[in-house]
């Protein structure tokens, strides 16, 4: 580790208050030149709030900025990006249609140059990809790059405008392992020529791996700084969420049954680079598949075939030897439980209450609705005892039932889908619907923090044990490998075999990921 | 300057909001009246006096009201479901046909059918050629993905020229000495008055049900929820089950059979016949109206009354102290913006550094 006495960058007492909440209290902080360090903490925890403050997209009510000595100008990107300072965005923020080189020079010429000097920009770019070694072809679309490459294309951007600090920002939750490993080794040497990096992100093992130092924030404070070195991520945990840890014990499945849901040969029309190509898998009672993968390889054209959001083009699905129809109402109906990937785009509707949003999917059946011509006046005394009970069944927290979903967290939120889609209603008589037998959820933990992530994968677990089959999407290798009992890799549209998880290893999965035939 | 996002907002806020609105506005177009050379207490005060202070007044206001609640139902609707229907004025105007077509003496005594029959046949017609007239533009948004603020901003025009055509040629009234109108409506198919002596007829009524009717519509039955759902977000709301193309199609229907009852109200109630002048622009001021109550069906009936006793007010303010009724406009239109600015302010706040 090289260090310099004088700090690049300096944060001290930094305060933001949104009303009551305090989203950093007090929070001082340096980097070193060629330091990496780690920024660690749950959603909500403060990290995003004090990243836009150094960018200048807020201004923090107390404390100061200094890079390299100066103080920064604030609430202004372009003074920090002038000062030096990058961000590379989780979602990358690249024009497809254009090339690598105008997308870096996209923003960094005057307005009022008549012509773009493109062969020194160029030059210039190669210069700086050779410096780093971060190879690409400048005159290649965006839109025909792998992830990989398109974030590296985004750290180029930064380096290109003379970033001397960089921030990324869970870089590698959209990369295989092999692909984090390649980006690992480009941080090393980007640090190795004086640059400074700040890595944010939520997996221990990788902040350990690569950051020099940890600081890891909770509800708006800093609550511990320590050099990676002789750190755990046992205690990185505690640190984290205030409380020691349990992890998750891998139960498998004991009693797996008949085979509940079938795809048979399936396709789908392409839209983008999204689509299913000749896809086969069974699903049994009591079993948890897990489809592990890069995301965009097919996972949302899968989750919407088994969510009824679209149909094949080819091949068959079936339901319990039955076709499979393409209609949410039918699949609910048929105890189909659907949790999507998307939870504020697709999930909740956000405007509209929580205890709307508890019956949404049922609003058809018998259970909230008068069968008077078809549905049509809703029993909202049933449909707000039951919103009550999915409530308290699914410790949704944060809001009563006429609270807009919006409004929930991101955990709690999660939780009123699980409620609605696994919680079965009963009517005053004493019916009860069907417990769901048939489990969709694509990336059912995606950003939520390490309490909710247990509860989600608890429920899954249950559900199974009592005889439900599960098919769990995730871009997370860890939890792939914790919940399923068989996986399967998605790459390009094709689904390898199912195989027992025991018969899988990390590196095979990370092949497979990349698109290797094995 | 910029705006940040409130993580909580005070229920005084939700109250103090529209009262800062109104205060903005009269402060606003108080300048101009004193521009206009008059003095700002005694204009406002008129302007009250002539839209409530007397019987008259008041029914005057209602009167003109009446339309309005109904193109802002209109707009409402259709808006809640994300449906942006310009188009109010045109279907108003193919109502008005329709329901001079089926109830108008055309010549002699129309058809001899009990007034029992006729006079839902002619409500019935109004509303469907409402309806059809705003169909074909939800259909495209839905199917095709045409932009419907085009297509039903644009049908405006084609429908008044239609109503030009028509009243000038097979449904001109024989009688009318040269004048473009249509035949007049059968006696006993108008709407008895409210209020003896005064214009108020029995179409208020009409607009406060129906107002009453889709907030029942929208808060307690499925159909409402899916408009309001697919309004919301139509991915999610597609995810949860709701019919898109269906409710698409419900929305065009009630929203355009709104502003063709309009037209048919204000032929039965007020005017007698089609004329190329009936509306100044009533299906365009539905959608501020509209947007003032929130979209809010019974917000509507507030905003309606507020707009209407605005514009009748002007008038014999006007007369009074000579300050042009175009203050009206101004009212109205810094009220919206007012209105909209306040509902911001709401959700977010003004940071200064």
């Amino acid at each position: 580790m090289t260090q310099d006495t004088a700090p690049v960058l300096r944060l001290t007492g930094i305060t933001k208050r949104f009303g009551k909440l305090v989203a950093n209290d007090n929070i001082s902080l340096t980097l070193a030149r060629g330091e990496v360090l780690a920024l660690l903490g749950e959603n909500g925890a403060g990290k995003s709030t004090l990243m836009s403050i150094l960018f200048g997209h807020y201004v923090a009510d107390e404390g100061s900025i200094e890079v390299f000595g100066q103080p920064l100008t604030v609430g202004q990107p372009r003074a920090a990006l002038a000062a030096g300072i990058g961000m590379v965005h989780q979602h990358f923020t690249l024009a497809d249609n254009l090339t690598v080189l105008d997308n870096v020079l996209l923003g960094s010429e005057p307005l009022w140059q008549p012509f773009s000097r493109r062969s020194d920009a160029r030059a210039k770019l190669l210069a700086v990809s050779q410096q780093f070694g971060l190879p690409v072809s400048p005159d290649a679309k965006v839109g025909s790059l792998s992830v990989g490459e398109r974030q590296r294309v985004e750290i180029l951007k930064a380096l290109y405008r003379g970033a001397r600090i960089l921030i990324l920002d869970e870089p590698t939750a959209v990369l295989t392992p092999q692909e984090s490993e390649a980006l690992f080794d480009t941080l090393a040497q980007m640090v190795a020529q004086g640059l400074s990096i700040i890595f944010i992100s939520h997996k221990l093992g990788e902040v350990l791996r690569v950051s020099h130092r940890v600081a890891v924030l909770r509800q708006g404070k800093l609550v511990a700084e320590a050099p990676a070195q002789g750190t755990t991520q046992g205690q990185l945990a505690q640190w984290m969420v205030g409380h020691a840890i349990e992890a998750a014990e891998r139960r498998p499945a004991k009693n797996v049954g008949e085979p509940i849901c079938t795809l048979s040969n399936v396709s789908t029309a392409p839209t983008g680079r999204d689509r299913l190509n000749d896809v086969s898998l069974i699903l049994h009672a009591g079993e948890i598949v897990a489809i592990a993968g890069v995301s965009g390889n097919g996972q949302v054209a899968l989750a919407d075939v088994l969510c009824g959001v679209r149909g094949a083009s080819a091949g068959h699905v079936t339901l319990r030897g039955a076709p499979l129809q393409a209609r949410p109402t039918w699949l609910v109906s048929q105890g189909v439980a659907r949790i999507p990937e998307d939870r504020h785009a697709v999930g909740v509707l956000g405007d509209l209450p929580v205890w709307e949003n508890a019956v949404s999917e049922r609003l058809r059946g018998p259970w909230f609705a008068q069968p008077w011509f078809r549905a049509f006046w809703i029993k909202r005394r049933s449909a707000r005892q039951h919103a009550q009970r999915v409530a308290e069944t699914f410790d949704v927290r944060g809001g009563g039932p006429d609270t807009p979903a919006r409004a929930l967290s991101g955990g709690n939120m999660q939780k009123l889908i699980l409620g609605r889609a696994l919680m079965p209603p009963h009517d005053d008589a004493g019916n009860t619907a069907p417990a769901p037998q048939v489990i969709v959820a694509h990336q059912p933990t995606w950003g939520l923090d390490i309490g909710a992530v247990t509860f989600v994968q608890q429920q899954l677990i249950t559900a199974r044990d009592s005889g439900a089959a599960v098919l769990l999407i995730s871009d997370d290798l860890d939890e792939v490998l914790a919940l399923g009992d068989r996986v399967a890799v998605m790459h390009d549209g094709h689904l390898s075999e199912a195989r027992r998880a025991e018969d899988w290893t990390r590196e095979a999965i990370g092949l497979a990921m990349a698109g290797a035939t094995h | 300057m910029r705006l940040e996002k409130r993580n909580h907002t005070s229920p005084t806020a939700y109250v103090l909001a529209p009262v800062g609105a109104v205060v903005f506005t009269l402060l606003v177009s108080g300048l101009l009246v004193l521009w206009a050379g008059a003095p700002v207490g005694q204009t406002y005060a008129l302007l009250l006096q002539g839209a409530f202070g007397s019987v008259f007044a008041l029914t005057e206001t209602l009167t003109r009201a009446t339309p309005l609640i109904l193109t802002g139902l209109a707009a409402a609707v259709a808006f809640r479901a994300r449906l942006f229907n310009i188009g109010a004025e045109g279907q108003l105007y193919a109502g008005a046909l329709a329901a001079v077509a089926v109830g108008g003496m055309h010549g002699g005594t129309g058809l001899e059918w009990s007034p029992y029959v006729l006079f839902p046949l002619m409500m019935l017609a109004a509303a469907l050629a409402g309806a059809a007239l705003l169909l074909g533009p939800a259909l495209m948004k839905a199917r095709l993905g045409v932009d419907e603020v085009v297509t039903t901003l644009l049908l405006n025009f084609i429908m008044l020229l239609l109503v030009s055509a028509l009243l000038d040629g097979p449904m001109k009234d024989p009688l009318s000495m040269g004048w473009p109108q249509s035949v007049a409506l059968q006696g006993d198919l108008e709407l008895s008055k409210l209020v003896p002596q005064t214009r108020l007829h029995t179409g208020l009524l009409w607009a406060v049900s129906l107002a009453v009717m889709l907030w029942a519509l929208l808060s307690r039955t499925v159909p409402g929820f899916d408009i309001r759902a697919a309004g919301a977000n139509a991915r999610a709301a597609a995810f949860a089950g709701v019919p898109i193309t269906r409710t698409v199609v419900l929305v065009a229907l009630l929203s355009g059979g709104l502003a063709g009852l309009a037209g048919a109200i204000e032929v039965a109630g007020r005017t007698s016949y089609v004329t190329l002048d009936m509306s100044p622009g009533y299906g365009y001021s539905g959608i501020v109206i509209a947007m003032l109550a929130g979209l809010h069906p019974l917000g509507v009936i507030a905003a309606g009354t507020f707009v209407a006793g605005v514009l009748v007010g002007a008038d014999s303010m006007s007369r009074a102290v000579g300050v042009p009724t175009y203050i009206a406009d101004v009212i109205v239109a810094t009220s919206l913006i007012a209105v909209l600015v306040a509902g911001l302010l709401t959700q977010y706040r003004v940071r200064w550094k």
